[in-house]
């Protein structure tokens, strides 16, 4: 494991779509890098032939019964959205140049 | 204090009214939680309508259920339709699920009555309440000590007496913790065991639902009413809701209780020295209590605060202002979702949204989640040697009694500490429970921490009840 840099930092923020300003940006760097120091701890097991665990209980997929049952009230759900025209969620453009 | 085992005797009975009972939780919120702040929205309406709903059962000669009329607090991250649901964020501030979670519905179904919702921290991601968007939760037992966290609005109403019950989601001790911090109980069940249906996912592998409480046979009541399966979580073990109460006054006759040195070392003294009165409790009751090692849990911290982030920042990749929440309007669809997350979310939220970010990004997966998910195998196998010895462990349940707010606000390494004996359950999946048993050092409560193999819940409320009994005031 390599020690997380700045800039390793300021692209996760940009995946994540956050932005930072640049004293959060040493900060979290900081804060970041101590988390991640103190994994070093699990780098002393040899795990190559111990598999992972995604889910405490490996459950076998299951579907449920086909019956028809009512989803969410349409009007209800648009009524909470930021922005709706015509019964759809509205965002900002996002094919062509912004107007 | 009246358990919700009484108070629902006696609405059944018909000695007094839900409605009265509703009115006294009301009254005692209002008189109280200006100092405590554990609560972030009361339904005053919505909890005098279910209360005459439930007067209304009894008079017609029906029985509205074990939870007849009990005043109870619901966790702000689990859903409640048409009433405001933040999980502490201010990303969701006036938000109004259309759906409500199955556990509040079950909740309902069995007689209770929600009078509101509790603060925690953001996103269910903090360990003393402090992340909270609005504002910290204090401790009820001094006011100057955080309450524990993430769920110490429903461990500080149910502390003050404001509540018989709160809800409570632990994904790495947010209910044991908090719960130990404010003197009561919780409990975090087996994973499935409890619907994951409408509470507001943080780690999902992780994340499960239970009750804290004033007594070891009122959580057990609340575990009784809210489990079993639900289809409408994929997640949901395919069996019936476990009976409990019938096993309070089991014992511990002929068990076999390990004494877990790495749930113990690092601890305050004198939280120390309540997990050692405890095991002398339990060998009194019949048990034989060994001393245990299991050093893999050392490592279930690492594992921990890279698994949970990872799936944080999946999971809050949905908070991104289009279909509900905040929006910070902007020109074009990428300045609109970074301009609402960076507005939206706290800092503790972020670091972990990052932190995750980064775990999962390639050339850092395998080194980082990958490896703290094979760690997680090697934890659980760990626990199954450990129960083939054992049939339940014994620990403390966090490392201090409640500590001061603001000691920890700057150090976010200090904080995760917190949890360092309550996130190995939750890797694990398996069920755990922590009891009040005595006093620090300041006067302050301390918890013991009972942990059990998977479905193991009817042997944890046995030797809680066992604690419970003996427990020093």
């Amino acid at each position: 494991m390599t020690s997380l840099s700045r800039d390793d930092v300021a692209h996760v923020a940009r995946l994540a779509r956050l932005a930072l300003s640049d004293e959060e940006l040493e900060r979290y760097t900081d804060q970041l890098r101590a988390v991640l120091d103190h994994a070093r701890d699990l780098e002393a097991f040899d795990l190559e032939a111990t598999p992972p665990t995604a889910h405490p209980f490996a459950a076998d997929p299951y579907l449920r019964d086909d019956v028809i049952v009512n989803g969410l009230d349409r009007d209800e759900v648009l009524a909470q959205a930021p922005a709706v025209e015509d019964e759809r969620f509205c965002v900002p453009q996002i094919i062509g140049d912004a107007p | 204090m009246t358990s919700a085992i009484e108070l629902a005797a006696a609405v059944r009975r018909g000695d007094t009214t839900a409605t009265s009972l509703a009115e006294g939780a009301l009254a005692a919120i209002a008189a109280g939680d200006g100092a405590i702040n554990a609560f972030l929205h009361v339904d005053a309406e919505g909890a005098l309508a279910a209360a005459r709903r439930v007067d209304a059962a009894v008079a017609n000669g029906e029985d509205p259920g074990p939870l007849a009329g009990v005043p109870v607090a619901l966790k702000d991250n689990l859903c409640t339709r048409g009433v405001p649901t933040t999980a502490a964020s201010r990303i969701l501030e006036g938000w109004r699920p259309p759906y409500t979670a199955t556990v509040v519905d079950r909740l309902v179904g069995a007689g209770a009555i929600p009078v509101g919702k509790t603060n925690l921290d953001e996103f269910a991601m903090g360990s003393s309440t402090e992340n909270s968007a609005y504002g910290p939760t204090r401790n009820p037992r001094n006011h100057a000590r955080v309450p524990g966290g993430s769920s110490g609005g429903s461990a500080a109403a149910v502390a003050a007496g404001m509540v018989a019950i709160g809800l409570g989601s632990d994904t790495g001790g947010s209910i044991r913790q908090p719960a130990a911090l404010c003197g009561v109980v919780g409990f975090k069940p087996t994973y499935g065991m409890v619907s994951r249906y409408g509470l507001i996912a943080f780690a999902s592998s992780l994340d499960q639902i239970g009750p804290l409480a004033r007594t070891v046979a009122d959580a057990a009541v609340c575990l009784e009413v809210i489990a079993g399966h639900d289809p409408r979580d994929s997640t949901s073990l395919r069996e019936p809701a476990p009976s409990l109460l019938d096993a309070l006054h089991d014992g511990v006759k002929g068990k076999t209780i390990g004494l877990v040195r790495e749930l113990v070392d690092g601890s305050a003294p004198d939280v120390e020295a309540a997990v050692a009165a405890s095991a002398v409790t339990l060998r009194d009751a019949g048990a034989t209590v060994i001393e245990m090692s299991i050093p893999e849990m050392r490592l279930g911290l690492s594992a921990y605060y890279l698994i949970a982030p990872a799936e944080a920042s999946s999971n809050l990749a949905r908070y991104d202002g289009v279909r509900y929440g905040l929006r910070v309007d902007a020109d074009d669809l990428t300045t609109m979702n970074v301009a609402t997350r960076t507005k939206g979310f706290g800092d503790e939220v972020k670091r972990r949204i990052m932190l995750g970010t980064y775990a999962l990004s390639a050339g850092y997966y395998d080194a980082y989640y990958g490896r703290a998910q094979r760690v997680r195998t090697l934890l659980s196998r760990a626990f199954a040697v450990a129960y083939g010895r054992a049939d339940l462990l014994l620990g403390a349940t966090a490392p201090t009694t409640a500590f001061e707010l603001g000691a920890k606000t700057t150090d976010p390494m200090a904080m995760y500490l917190s949890d360092v004996f309550t996130i190995p359950s939750n890797l694990s999946g398996d069920p755990a429970m922590t009891v009040p048993f005595g006093s620090g050092a300041d006067g302050l409560p301390v918890g013991v921490q009972l942990l059990g193999p998977a479905r193991s819940e009817r042997l944890v409320v046995a030797a809680a009840q066992v604690l419970e009994d003996a427990a020093p005031s």
